[in-house]
Parts: structure tokens; sequence; C-alpha cells
């Protein structure tokens, strides 16, 4: 079994098309929708937790490179900026995975990019504005 | 056993003096006892990095040819108003100032990306502003516009000047109402979702010295990076709050109004902020030096984040109605638990002033009095404290037709 967070990009011309369908079906994989719009140039964005065989898995994102899907980890799109985090602590108000927690030993500011569902909550709650988004 | 200022000055001179953070002493005077502590540590330094809005920095540009007088003009720098009301080329940037053209809250909750606080911090760091001026001319000045750049290398004067700093404890703030509300406190999820808190609690500055003995007009401190003083009591400066046994207020109580040359701080100390629905403002970092002059200033230095209490306060009603109403006390050890109880309801905990940023200061402040770089500076004055009975007013609102 294998979980992983993606982000998926969809041409134009795959908008249309039922690709998150064909991932359950063919590869038997289950998904939970984090985050999915659609931009004015047409183009899709589709965050997606997966979860499924580690074979089909791999399969599953040959299929979507073969279709030109274009995948990426969702980890690389919400980034802190270090030299601008002042390890407050406001962004963990709201941030709901627990993906920004207080250390409390060292009472800085953990970013625990692999429980990050780029909500973007913490974009306008972090005051010195240090969370980067890179959709 | 007393020290005096110049013994220890003398000692920072000669780079014997011993010197540890506020933290630091918590566990010299657990175990070395009050008597054995005050006679063997000579200064305890503290510190804060939190947002602190009555903070600016006034300018002095330097004369144009032909002469402009920017007093009863408008000046803009990188789009934010600063205050005119002064001589020729002489500004004050307040660090909650906005471009005219920002739309504020009525884009609900407003972003407040770029304010005074981000001018301050650009201008620190040594970048290029954008001046923008216009005035009415006089037989003595005659000009009338004036576009140009300007860098803090080049101005004549750039001084940090903060009416009010460093708070002596604060409120912890919490939302009653059913719906989100964004405050300087930051954003409150309903019903009791989360409780936010600022202050550096052990570390903080006022704290350690809940009476002002050596916190006073003269006290030479770490500021934004650099040296600067305590010139004043901040406004709103209210001692008669009430205490502990210990002598630490319960709820926000002293404040410091302080100076320093702007341009040998660091940006990193001054950070410009947002507050999103709430306003842009300036992160402060303040490290204040406190003398063990005596037993009862290394027992006030030792004050723990078990031994500072303050009030729960709602900032969906009481706040903005102004009705002095808790919810309950709590201690910064609770605190810092990252959970507390409000009316049966356990909140998670978040602090808005950093303690790591507070640790670091403290620990410069302590690298530089060590080095013998860092004389204290005797008060000239004390600030008021309890005694004097100052009150803490609201405005009493007066018709205008009379």
């Amino acid at each position: 079994m294998i979980t992983k967070r993606v982000v998926l990009r969809f041409p134009q011309r795959l908008v249309e098309q039922p690709i998150v369908y064909r991932l359950v079906k063919e590869y038997d994989l289950s998904f939970n929708i984090l985050k999915a719009y659609v931009t004015p140039r047409e183009e899709g964005l589709l965050v997606l937790e997966l979860s499924g065989d580690n074979g089909k898995f791999e399969q599953a994102m040959q299929y979507l490179a073969r279709v030109g899907v274009i995948v990426q980890p969702l980890s690389q799109d919400i980034k802190r900026n270090d030299a601008r985090c002042t390890h407050c602590g406001a962004c963990i108000a709201v941030c709901p995975t627990g993906a920004l927690q207080l250390d409390q030993q060292t009472r800085r500011v953990n970013f625990y990019d692999y429980k990050c569902i780029a909500c973007e909550l913490c974009i306008r709650a972090c005051p010195p504005r240090a969370m980067e988004v890179y959709f | 056993m007393t020290k005096t200022y110049e013994e220890i000055n003398e000692k920072i001179r000669r780079g014997q003096a011993v010197v540890v953070t506020a933290e630091e002493m918590i566990e010299i005077v657990r175990k070395k006892g009050v008597s054995r502590a005050a006679k063997e540590i000579d200064v305890v330094t503290t510190g804060t990095f939190g947002p602190m809005c009555s903070s600016g920095a006034y300018l002095n540009i330097g004369h144009t040819r032909p002469r402009i007088k920017l007093g009863g003009g408008k000046v803009y720098l990188n789009d934010i108003p600063v205050c005119t009301g002064l001589a020729a080329v002489d500004l004050y940037i307040g660090c909650t100032a906005l471009p005219d053209d920002d739309p504020r809250n009525k884009v609900y909750p407003g972003e407040f990306r770029y304010g005074g606080g981000h001018l301050i911090q650009d201008l620190v760091a040594g970048k290029d502003i954008k001046l923008v001026a216009t005035a009415y001319g006089t037989d003595c000045y005659p000009r009338k516009k004036l576009e140009t750049w300007i860098n803090i290398r080049d101005v004549n004067e750039a001084v940090l000047f903060n009416p009010r700093n460093a708070y002596q404890n604060y409120n912890v703030a919490i939302n009653l109402s059913d719906r989100i509300i964004y405050t300087y406190m930051g954003v409150l999820k309903p019903d009791r979702g989360d409780a936010t808190y600022c202050s550096a609690g052990q570390l903080s500055p006022l704290l350690n010295d809940p009476y002002y003995r050596t916190i006073g007009i003269g006290t030479r401190i770490f500021l934004g990076g650099g040296v600067g003083y305590v010139v004043w009591n901040g406004t709103q400066h209210n001692p008669s709050v009430s205490r502990r046994e210990n002598g630490v207020p319960c709820a926000p109580a002293g404040t410091i109004a302080v100076i320093g040359d702007l341009k040998q701080m660091k940006p990193e100390w001054l950070v410009g902020t947002s507050y999103v629905g709430y306003g842009a403002t300036l992160t402060v970092g303040i490290g204040i030096p406190i003398p063990i002059l005596d037993e009862e200033m290394a027992r006030f230095t030792a004050v723990s984040d078990e031994e500072i209490w303050t009030q729960i306060v709602d900032y969906s009603e009481a706040y903005p109605q102004g009705i002095s109403k808790s919810l309950g006390e709590v201690s910064y050890a609770q605190l810092k638990s990252g959970k507390i109880v409000v009316q049966d309801k356990e909140v998670p905990t978040v602090p808005l002033s950093s303690y790591p940023k507070a640790q670091e200061i403290a620990l410069i402040l302590k690298q530089w009095i060590q080095k013998g770089e860092f004389l204290l500076g005797e008060p000239v004055q004390t600030l008021p404290g309890p005694e004097v009975g100052i009150t803490f007013k609201f405005l009493s609102e007066k018709s205008l037709n009379r």
C-alpha cells in the first residue's frame, strides 16, 4: 500500500475527460479530493490524496503521464521562506492538519510539508508572510 | 550586599561581568538561592520580539536645491503617506500607515501587504525608497514638487522612535462569537476555537523588573538589532493594575518609549508584518539588561512562566465594546503547554510573540555585555510606578454643539 498527495495539472484538452474515474476503475486507487479548480485559461488543477497497491500506483502515474497530465508531489507547492519566518506561531491557529506545529521544547514552528493539504489558510494568517504558494 | 551601576560597568569594562539570560537566571536562583545569585550575577538580559503598533521612524532627508518645504505638504514613501507636520525636510513614518489605494477592509478581510512597517524594514535593509512629494511653496522654499529615490545611507538622520513598546504583560484573546474574527491578536476561530497570547513571559523585559527599579529614562537597550535607549514611559503606561505577591502585574501594565539610530539597526530585527483583516505593523526586537543591584533584583529576574498570570479577554464583544471583563486567569506556563480551559472547553493556544527570537535577543545582548562592548545606562529618572496612582482613561466624548 502507498499513499501520496499529488498535484495534477490538466491541459485544456483533458479538462472534460473522466481521468480520476479511470484511476479508480482501472488502477483500483482510492482518492480524497483536497482541492480542485479550473483556471481562466481552462487548465485544470486537482490536488488529490491517492492510495493503492504499489505496483498499480506506479502504473497509474505512467497512465497520467501518457495522457498528458502533469504530476507533482504536493509538498513542492507550499513552501516556507525561512528568511522571513520569525517562528512567532500565528500560523498554527489556522492550520487544519497540523502541518504547522509548535515544537514544545524549542518553541520553534515546524513545517511538516507531507501533512500539508495546500488549503492556503496560512498564507494570509502569517504576519511576516513567510508562507508561499507555488501552484 | 548591594552593587552600583558603576561597579557593574567597571566589571563589564574589564570583561569580568557575570551575565546570564532571564531564562538561565530562573535555574540559577532555584539552585543557589536568591542571596548567592545576587552576589554572583551582575546582569540579567531579557528579550522580546513581537508586533508593536506604536512604532515609527523619523528622517531628515536633506534640503533640495531649490528648497522645498514638505511641512504642511504631502509626502509618499513607496506610496505610504508619511507625517509631514514638522520642519521642511523632516518626516515621520508611522508603522501602521497604508497606501491611499490599499483596499483596507473593503475586501474583507483585508491583506495589508505593505504598510509603514514594511517601509521601515526596506529602509533599514538599505533599499532605495521612492519619494513623491507636493508642497505649497513659499518665498524661502519655492519648490512645489519633488520626485526622487532616497536611501538610508544618504539621509542626514534616520531615527527609530517608538512611543509605546514592550508591553508588560498582555491579554489572552479568545472569540466567543459564532463567526471567525480577524484581530490584532491574530485570526480567532468561532466559539473559543483558539486562544492567542503575545508576550515573551519569563524573558520579557518589564516582567523581570516589575516595579521599574532599573528600567527608566536613559536605560541603554538592544533595539532593532542595534543600540537604543528608553526615553520615557510608553503611552498607556498603566502601573496601577492589580499585581501578584511577586509584584508581577496580572494584566497589561507598564510600557516604554524607545529611541535609537536606525542606521545601525538590522532588517531581521525590525520586520514589517501584516495582520489579516486588521492592518500592517512592525515587529520589533527589544532586549533590556537588568543590573542585579541587590537580592530583590535577583528575585525579580528569576520570575518564571508559572508565576506570571494574565487575563482571558473576549475579542468579539468585550474588547471592541470597551467592556472590562475577564473570562479567567491563566499562567504563561499553562499558555505554553499548548492548551487552556475556557468556560469548560479545552482551547488550543497560539503565540504571536516569537519566543525563539526573544531568546536570541537575550543571548546577543549577553554577548555584547560579556565582550565589554555594551555598558549599562543608569536611569536619570525612573518610570512612574504603582505609587503614582495613574488611572487608565477611556475618552470621554463631548458634543461639539455648545
